[in-house]
């Protein structure tokens, strides 16, 4: 499968219907995934749709959302994707699908869309609200065995690539990987939306979004949940059953150092929601060129160079070495004396920051001083996660000692 | 209603606003901020209320220590005291809007359809005693409300026809409106067990010694009420007036069209007082206004934002040149002569000048107003008083701009005015230790003395 870049819209209100997708396209965008088609008569949305969480002043850190999957006919969309395919032969055109769990529904609604010209489709194993209740998304992606099942359903009656999209909500994301691999997958997309609550409204006593002063738990994504992908993506890519099976990378990427984690994480590409949400299509142009100039300056030549470049070094904690010592350290010509690393130290880490009060004497400056105490410090990384003027480094320090990793230890009272 | 003439200089922030700029705070541990600020308000808790929504909490935050929050807000040179100290200013130069901030606070809080003061402060059962505080200034008002929170029955006597002294009187325009300044003091009278007395002059309706007998305890929050000198000939020309003078015509005036304004005006002095007025005659329609000063402009105690002010408003700022003659034309305005003080030739040179303002200090006027009672003054004529603010005369105690040193900010005045509070208490009660309904102790706080030897460092007299 060919796209002129690794930038997918994911399958959602951005790729829903034939006007939004050719702006998309217009702007720049490698592909789409095409809001997730489902059997007539389609569904109806709720009026009020969306949550978010905001961070100090910051909008969407997290959003979420109670949609369902497209409330347009199959014929409509089926008619739109044939055409935008045609109009932009280039660019990837996945269609994303949910049907009930029968190997009919499977079937027949394949058929309908085999003359689109798509290049493949994406089975929608994740929605976690509305369709789950109805036996549809999550629900068939939180069983391996469905998730097996619906796969080789596909495979069997389309000769087109099969993304298998899953849920993160489930408690080991290796389980329905593997049941997708063995059902004949050709890519896993994940991570689809994650239940949540974003919100309650104090006043109604309602969660938000609300509808009419009640709601329901809905999907959450957006940066908030980048994290989260981003060690499920990592899982797969170590998982020695699933090791291989190409990655479409998805959850919170917002810039290019975004999507350069996913891949160096093992992702063939990725794909954006909330952030073309948050500011249009148009982030593609940084997306793209901030991607392709870092990977000059680093002299990655292909993509291929940099995808699961970074796999290797993500082990078991149990692989760690216990002989590493790192300590902070101050710049103190950077510093601004807010005493926010002082307070954090001292309140909920090891005091390892002393404050020279700059009080005494008479002194008419009201900053303070903060150094490091080096017998103290763990090198835990509180203070430098903290500090607003980034003027702390953790430094790892020379202690002639060998590997010594936990399996090893003597404090391990059942070392190997 | 007066029709308001002056533009607000420094605009409100609406909620919006207040909540990014909320977001800026680092909530920085032991704020710098916090021991800036003369009356040690807690500024990173209040800024953090704002931006979690809890306004009650950061109204509480701020009028607990300093009753004028509100007027503080909008008056105090913040660009030398609490932003001067913000982190942010040695990171990227550029404070957090604390004044702003805290104006948005209290605003909230006053403009709220029924503001809970009772959530601020509580009076204590009324304890039996009485205080008598002359002048309802910032210094005597928060005395009087410090007084009366702890239970005191206190009586202000104020000679002018309003409350507020240099806030009503003296503050630019430009800066805070009277009906801002008569909301506050109806805030602080709202405590209760404080009684006004308007219009009752020391020296001429009653004396300190009355006081002395009738009261436990007396506090003078008198303020400075005599214009220096230049003692310059010319001088007392029609058309050279004193600038804090003609500053409290305009700011009582019904309608400020009827003032005199001069074409070319020029203004002596290095002061706020000096850059207030300028900018007042220029918004009433002066062409030209003309600061000189006699020193360097750095020598200034207007601070650099307060020239920036200034000069935004086409104020022109000269410096190193001291008055030596008033001279009088034809045609009734005036020439200034002045003679440069950077240059040891004595070269001169003349400024044209319909009006001329005096803005070169006030000092404390000293009729014979205390009866019997002497009370000691310092060598630059301000009334003496210990570190408890008590005079030379037992339970006779003083602050705001009538002591030594003084900076003349209402800031520090409202802080000594609740410090009093706190030492009267403390010696009629010699054995409770003088707390606040907040529970803080501010006589043993070590921070409110290097915020004194803070202030004392960078503030010089007018002129
Ligand atoms: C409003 C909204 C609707 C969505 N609808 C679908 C959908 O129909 N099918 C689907 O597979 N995923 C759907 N998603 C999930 C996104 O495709 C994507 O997996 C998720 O938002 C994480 O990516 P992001 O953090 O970049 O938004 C939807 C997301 C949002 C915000």
């Amino acid at each position: 499968m060919k796209s002129p870049n690794p930038f997918w819209l994911a399958s959602a209100p951005p790729t829903d219907k034939k006007i939004n997708v050719e702006r998309a396209f217009r702007a720049g965008w490698g592909g789409v995934v095409w809001k997730t088609l489902g059997e007539n008569p389609p569904v109806v949305n709720v009026s009020s749709r969306y949550g978010a969480v905001g961070w100090n002043g910051q909008k969407m850190m997290g959003f979420n959302n109670i949609e369902l999957i497209s409330d347009r006919t199959l014929e409509v969309n089926l008619a739109e994707i044939k055409e935008v395919k045609r109009n932009w032969p280039d660019r990837a055109m996945i269609i994303s699908l949910m049907v009930p769990c029968q190997e009919e529904n499977w079937k027949n609604i394949l058929k309908k869309i085999e003359d689109t010209g798509a290049d493949g489709i994406e089975l929608n194993l994740g929605c976690p609200h509305g369709m789950s209740e109805r036996g549809m998304g999550a629900a068939v992606g939180q069983v391996p065995e469905y998730v097996e099942q619906v796969t080789r359903w596909c495979k069997a009656y389309t000769r087109m690539p099969v993304f298998v999209k899953l849920t993160p909500n489930i408690t080991d994301i290796r389980m329905p990987a593997r049941a997708a691999k063995r059902g004949g997958a050709d890519a896993i997309s994940l991570i689809n939306t994650i239940n949540s609550i974003v919100g309650l409204d104090l006043e109604r006593m309602s969660p938000v979004p609300h509808v009419g002063g009640r709601g329901t738990h809905g999907g959450y994504c957006g940066p908030a949940v980048k994290p989260i992908a981003l060690n499920m993506v990592a899982e797969i890519g170590r998982d020695s059953e699933t090791r291989g099976i190409p990655i479409s990378g998805i959850g919170g990427i917002s810039n290019w150092r975004d999507a350069a984690e996913f891949m160096a994480l093992g992702s063939q590409n990725v794909q954006v929601c909330t952030a073309a949400m948050h500011y249009g299509f148009k982030i593609i142009e940084d997306l793209t060129s901030g991607l392709s100039n870092w990977m000059d300056s680093q002299d990655y030549r292909c993509l291929q160079d940099l995808i699961g470049k970074a796999l290797p070094n993500v082990v078991h904690w149990n692989e760690l070495d216990l002989n590493y010592k790192s300590i902070a350290k101050i710049d103190q010509s950077q510093c601004i004396h807010c005493g926010l690393c002082y307070v954090a130290c001292e309140d909920t880490s090891h005091q390892a920051i002393e404050k020279k009060s700059a009080l005494s004497g008479l002194s008419q400056s009201f900053h303070s001083n903060y150094e490091v105490k080096n017998d103290d410090c763990v090198g835990c990384n509180l203070c430098a996660l903290i500090c607003p003027a980034d003027c702390i480094e953790i430094v790892p320090q020379e202690t002639g000692k060998d590997y010594l990793p936990w399996t090893r230890h003597p404090q391990n009272l059942l070392r190997t | 209603m007066k029709e308001p003439l002056f533009c607000e200089l420094k605009a409100p922030l609406d909620a919006r606003s207040a909540k990014v700029e909320s977001s800026r705070c680092y909530y920085c541990y032991d704020a710098p901020c916090i021991q800036a600020c003369p009356t040690q308000i807690d500024i990173p808790s209040f800024i953090r209320k704002i931006s979690n929504d809890n306004l009650l909490g950061a109204a509480q935050d701020i009028l607990r220590a300093n009753v004028m929050g509100g007027t503080c807000a909008r008056v105090c040179p913040v660009e030398v005291l609490c932003q001067s100290a913000c982190v942010r200013e040695i990171g990227e130069d550029k404070s957090v809007e604390i004044g702003r901030l805290q104006r948005f606070a209290t605003d909230q809080f006053f403009e709220s359809a029924q503001p809970q003061m009772e959530k601020i402060f509580q009076r204590a059962p009324a304890n039996g005693k009485k205080v008598a505080v002359v002048g309802a200034g910032p210094a005597g008002l928060s005395a009087a409300h410090g007084l009366a929170v702890l239970g005191y029955e206190v009586t202000v006597y104020e000679a002018r026809a309003k409350a507020g002294g240099l806030n009503e009187y003296g503050l630019a325009p430009y800066k805070v409106t009277s009906e801002d300044i008569q909301r506050e003091v109806n805030w602080i009278l709202g405590v209760g067990g404080i009684e006004l007395r308007l219009n009752s002059a020391l020296g001429i309706d009653f004396t300190l010694d009355h006081l002395r007998t009738s009261y436990d305890a007396v506090f003078l929050g008198l303020g400075l009420h005599a214009f220096r000198s230049l003692g310059i000939p010319g001088e007392d020309r029609d058309g050279v007036y004193d600038a804090a003078r003609f500053i409290e015509r305009i700011r009582q005036a019904p309608r400020v069209a009827d003032l005199p304004v001069g074409r070319t005006v020029v203004v002596i002095g290095g002061g706020s007082t000096a850059i207030d007025i300028a900018i007042e005659m220029k918004q009433l329609g002066a062409e030209s206004v003309t600061i000189v000063y006699r020193s360097s402009e750095e020598k200034m105690s207007a601070t650099s934002h307060e020239r920036e002010l200034a000069r935004n408003q086409g104020v022109v700022i000269r410096s190193h040149a001291r008055p030596t003659q008033i001279f009088g034309k034809p045609n009734g305005s005036h020439s200034v002569e002045f003679e440069r003080t950077d240059r040891c030739t004595g070269e001169r040179f003349e400024l044209p000048a319909e009006q001329v303002f005096k803005a070169i200090g006030q000092t404390l006027e000293t009729r014979q107003w205390w009866g019997q009672t002497q009370l000691h003054l310092t060598a630059s004529g301000r009334i003496a008083v210990n570190e408890e603010f008590e005079t030379s005369v037992p339970g006779v105690f003083a602050g705001g701009d009538c002591i030594a040193p003084g900076d003349d900010l209402t800031v520090s005045a409202v802080q000594q005015g609740k410090l009093v509070a706190q030492a009267i208490h403390a010696q009629l009660n010699p054995m409770e230790k003088g707390e606040v309904k907040d529970g803080r102790s501010h006589l043993s706080d070590r921070r409110s003395e290097i915020s004194q030897s803070f202030l004392a460092g960078f503030s010089t007299s007018n002129g």
